[in-house]
């Protein structure tokens, strides 16, 4: 088979490619004819309509800033909101020397001279012909001062925009966040040209993990303005040609927060350090969300100076710590529902075997006693009496029995040790301990795990570490059976122009053993004991209530304790004291409302954080006294 | 002969050498004064265009220093030479691009920069000369026009590398070089049937490229579609443009005077927007002497291209040309509005990078190529 085979004709080749040189030829003159045909289109054709726009008269594209979406609780009650301020704005392009500019503003009070150089830079960072806000909300007083001025500063301006204002001050703010004036650093992952003319951006929480739905779409109008900058009133043929395009507004969001209970919360923290936080376990919808001390996130849109943002930074109660999200302590006690559950999961224990408790527990062959906090003990206990009195040295015992592996795989099960994935960001994982983890983590003979570990660990002490909304997970996850739901805040989006509202779907996660219904009732008939029996811990707080509370206390050490000390709470020092936490939910056998709550440094649980945990249910379950600002829906 | 009286020894070659090189500089009179008038005339602009920043044009002649430097260098190198190192210039330009994938994705952003400590340079710039090369030389033995198999090889050859600079993402890099490949392949004749399914089959593939494009790729296709619709993002470059061309009118508005330019209102002024200046400054009159220029340079490109006597000369002489057409015309396009905005610096002109040292590196192939023939007959 040899017909296939080419021979190279290099005088054919040459020819062809002659023939293709001139068919290029042809194409390049027509494509560079098409250049030229647009050239003077636009260089004679045009060249007036041009020239006037890049002479005496400019074309400014002036941004239309949308208005940012409403924040209201579930009722509808607005908790964020849009209202007029005064703010101080400087356009570039009009000012002869900024320095100077800057250093009469500093002169009239209206600018910190901290704050020159950060300035400086913003107004750098912006296109010559825009308007720059410089100052927020100013005062009346403020902006009689600059009146006074005003001729001597060109390019300076007083303009009157819409602001963020949160009605309720404080309440919420670790949930809604608050919004703040746009940094270098905001600058870096937005669309600047998104964000033309809009001075403020979310920062943290609802505001800044919604940034998008509440911001909406900036619109633009293009005026003329002749060259000093002013817009030109006159009708002018250049006209006809401008373009403009309504903004959109962001969208409204409406929280799960309810804000009656939220109210409650706050108030029966009031004065402490620490969290409250509410989860619906039906749907994982989040009713209250606390964590105090808080702050007023007003100063925030307002323009806070650098002195007071670092006296809020610095201060020793830290408000700006998110603990509901970032508080990440030892759950103590509170987890011995589920280290009971595992009990009976694994089958290690028969809920209605009794043990002794002498007050104390020694692992075989140690002399070490890991102490009870009832040094005499609690006698004979069956689980759900050893969970009702918090017995510690069943759950030592129980710990042991089942070994850290089992243990880190089943508080696993409940979400602990990794983010419950609420919808708002800066969420942390906490730590379930595992033996691997120790290996990873330590050096030298500290990376063995001990049977010690895994002994505190049946009371919650230890590497343990969970954070409040995590506590209130696990809580919900109790209540609902082992059916799980991912926390949220934002269970609807409204449509600021139609009014139309968007259900956001329930976030579900694989539920944790679903068919084992007995099981889980025996650990609710223990944690509703906790309240209600004649030796639970809570008994105090449990009485008299309508419905039935299901709870658990707990008290975490902030300060150990060495083996022949005791502790004395008078003589330690405040902030050493033991934190106390309480977790719940009711009504028990349907629930509604599920409740974690830490106290920093509050002592006991069942005294101090047991109270908050009711008086937040009560405000939920039970319908309101009459009082005025009725709930609107 | 004056040296006969020498013994035939490396002194003696060197000589000879060095008198040839003296005597016939193996270099082509008409295409060097073209070149180095646009250089010229192309400094001019950005010494206006950076706001007389006397640092970026000294940085700028330098590079054409350089550039010339090396353009009188390669057009000493025998075609020969230049067609045996072509695979293997082409092979080294792909590991260097896959290095360079390799660190931008570790350091998570776009990366096209080698950096060799002394030396900082585009893999990618070595491409533009390695891929025309590579496929030219592939096709220097084999008989032309190619046939379907060849054609696919030759695909393959293109678009690695320019899939790879696409990645980086740097599409205006990755289009000429895919341009410099195809004109290859074109000018070797590939079918014109071929070329005609291949334009049926394009809006299949511009379906395809749409996928493959980052958002602000896209962004920059869409506003050019409609640049009024984003007037304050990326539609503001073709805006503030076209008001710089269109103000410069006929005749300019006189050196370092054009408004639009000097007054920051345009972007990228000095670089990728510099025909603009050029424009506002110049004038049409300006815009069509640069103009040209250019045809000039491609002109009397082609016609080397013509006379050289082998497959492998001709293909590479004609893709060099007609790619630096390629270059005029999309960044001529892009600054008035007739084509999208893709990063295409306008050649010997814009600011910046290794552009200016690549362009005249392939003037001077194209020099070699042609000056290196042997004249039979005559």
């Amino acid at each position: 088979m040899i017909s296939s085979v080419r021979i190279k004709d290099h005088w054919a080749e040459q020819r062809m490619f002659l023939r293709r040189t001139i068919a290029a030829g042809i194409i390049m003159t027509l494509l560079m004819g098409a250049v030229l045909i647009k050239l003077v289109q636009l260089q004679v054709v045009r060249h007036d309509y041009y020239f006037d726009l890049s002479q005496g008269n400019r074309v400014r594209v002036e941004p239309l800033p949308p208005n940012r979406g409403l924040i209201l609780d579930r009722n509808g009650l607005v908790l964020a909101e849009n209202l007029p301020a005064y703010q101080l704005e400087l356009t570039r392009e009009l000012v002869p020397d900024i320095a100077a500019t800057l250093q009469i503003l500093v002169g009239l009070k209206l600018v910190e001279s901290d704050d020159l150089d950060r300035l400086k830079r913003l107004i750098r960072s912006r296109p010559l012909y825009e308007s720059v806000p410089i100052r927020l909300q100013l005062t009346d007083e403020e902006v009689a001062r600059f009146a006074v001025r005003r001729h001597d500063i060109p390019g300076v301006e007083i303009r009157t925009r819409l602001t963020r204002h949160y009605p309720y001050g404080a309440l919420a703010v670790h949930a809604l966040g608050y919004v703040s004036a746009i940094s270098e650093q905001d600058l870096l992952h937005i669309d600047a040209s998104q964000y033309a003319g809009t001075t403020l951006i979310g920062k943290v929480g609802v505001e800044a993990s919604y940034e998008q739905e509440l911001h909406g779409t900036t619109g633009f109008r293009q005026i003329l303005v002749n060259a000093q900058g002013r817009p030109v009133e006159t009708v002018n043929p250049l006209q006809d040609d401008l373009r403009s395009k309504s903004p959109i507004s962001g969208s409204d969001l409406i929280l799960s927060l309810d804000l009656r209970a939220q109210r409650a919360a706050e108030e029966a923290l009031a004065g402490r350090r620490g969290a409250v936080i509410a989860i619906d376990p039906t749907n994982g919808d989040v009713i209250a969300f606390v964590s105090l001390p808080g702050f007023d996130p007003n100063t925030f849109a307002r323009g806070l100076s650098r002195n007071d943002y670092a006296a809020l930074e610095t201060n020793i109660d830290r408000p700006l710590f998110n603990r509901v999200l970032r508080g990440a302590y030892p759950p103590g006690s509170t987890i011995k529902p589920v280290m009971a559950l595992a009990g009976l999961d694994y089958a290690a224990i028969d809920p209605n075997q009794v043990r002794y408790c002498r007050g104390f527990f020694m692992l075989p062959g140690s002399s070490r006693r890991y102490r009870d906090w009832k040094p005499e003990g609690h006698g004979w206990v069956n689980m759900q009496e050893a969970v009702a009195q918090s017995c510690d040295t069943y759950f030592y015992n129980l710990a042991q029995t089942l070994g850290i592996d089992r243990l880190s795989a089943f508080l696993s099960k409940f979400g602990l040790g990794q983010r419950t994935g609420i919808d708002i960001d800066g969420e942390k994982p906490g730590l379930v301990p595992s033996r691997e983890w120790k290996l990873k983590t330590f050096r030298d003979a500290e990376r063995n795990w001990y049977p010690g570990d895994t002994v505190i660990l049946g009371i919650g002490q230890g590497y343990m570490l969970a954070t409040p909304l995590q506590l209130a997970h696990v809580a919900s996850i109790i209540a609902a059976h082992g059916t799980t739901f991912q926390p949220r805040l934002v269970t609807a989006v409204r449509n600021a122009h139609t009014g139309q509202v968007r259900r956001l779907p329930t976030q579900a996660s694989p539920p944790v053993d679903p068919d084992e219904t007995a099981r889980w009732q025996r650990v609710v008939d223990a944690m509703v004991a906790v309240m209600s029996s004649a030796h639970g811990t809570a008994r105090a707080t449990g009485a008299g209530s309508a419905y039935q509370i299901a709870g658990k206390t707990g008290t975490a050490q902030v300060f150990s304790v060495g083996q022949n000390e005791k502790y004395n709470e008078k003589e330690v020092e405040e902030r050493m004291r033991d934190h106390a936490l309480f977790i719940s939910f009711a009504p028990a056998d349907a629930p509604r409302i599920a409740v974690a709550v830490l106290v920093e440094n509050g002592g006991h649980g069942a005294s101090v954080a047991a109270p908050v945990a009711r008086k937040v249910m009560d405000a939920y379950l039970l319908p309101e006294a009459p009082k005025p600002e009725p709930p609107k829906t | 002969m004056i040296y006969d009286d020498l013994q035939p020894s490396t002194a003696r070659r060197t000589l000879t050498a060095s008198a040839r090189l003296l005597g016939k500089p193996r270099l082509d009179g008409p295409l060097l004064l073209a070149i180095c008038a646009t250089a010229v005339f192309g400094l001019a602009i950005l010494y206006s265009a950076s706001g007389e920043d006397l640092a970026l044009a000294r940085g700028q002649f330098l590079r054409m220093i350089l550039g010339l430097i090396m353009l009188v260098l390669l057009a000493q190198v025998s075609p020969k030479y230049l067609r045996m190192s072509a695979p293997w210039i082409y092979a080294l330009g792909i590991v260097l691009l896959v290095i360079v994938a390799v660190i931008g994705d570790i350091g998570k952003g776009a990366q096209r920069w080698l950096d060799l400590g002394v030396l900082r340079f585009q893999p990618s710039e070595i491409m533009k000369l390695a891929v025309p090369m590579a496929c030219a030389w592939f096709l220097h033995e084999r008989p032309l026009p190619p046939d379907l198999k060849l054609v696919l090889v030759l695909g393959v050859l293109i678009l690695v590398p320019v899939g790879l600079i696409a990645e980086q993402p740097d599409l205006g890099t990755a289009l000429l070089i895919g341009a410099s490949g195809v004109l290859v392949v074109l000018l070797a004749g590939l079918r014109v049937r071929v070329i005609v399914a291949v334009m049926a089959l394009l809006p299949a593939l511009a379906w395809v490229g749409w996928g493959m494009l980052h958002d602000y790729q896209r962004k920059r296709v869409l506003t050019f579609l409609t640049p009024e619709s984003d007037p304050l993002g990326a539609g503001y470059h073709i805006i503030q443009s076209q008001i710089a061309l269109g103000s410069g009118g006929v005749f300019g508005k006189g050196w370092m005077n054009g408004s639009q330019a000097q007054l920051e209102f345009l972007p990228e002024r000095s670089t990728d927007f510099i025909f603009a200046v050029a424009g506002e400054e110049f004038g049409l009159i300006g815009l069509m002497l640069l103009l040209g220029l250019y045809l000039f340079i491609i002109g009397r490109g082609m016609y080397l291209a013509m006379q050289c006597q082998d497959t492998f000369s001709r293909l590479v002489a004609g893709s060099i040309s007609l790619t630096f057409f390629v270059y005029v015309f999309v960044n001529a396009g892009m600054v008035s509005g007739l084509l999208p905005v893709v990063g295409v610096p306008l050649p010997l002109v814009s600011y910046g990078g290794t552009s200016m040292v690549t362009l005249m590196a392939g003037f001077g192939i194209l020099m070699s190529l042609h000056s290196h023939r042997k004249l039979v007959g005559s």
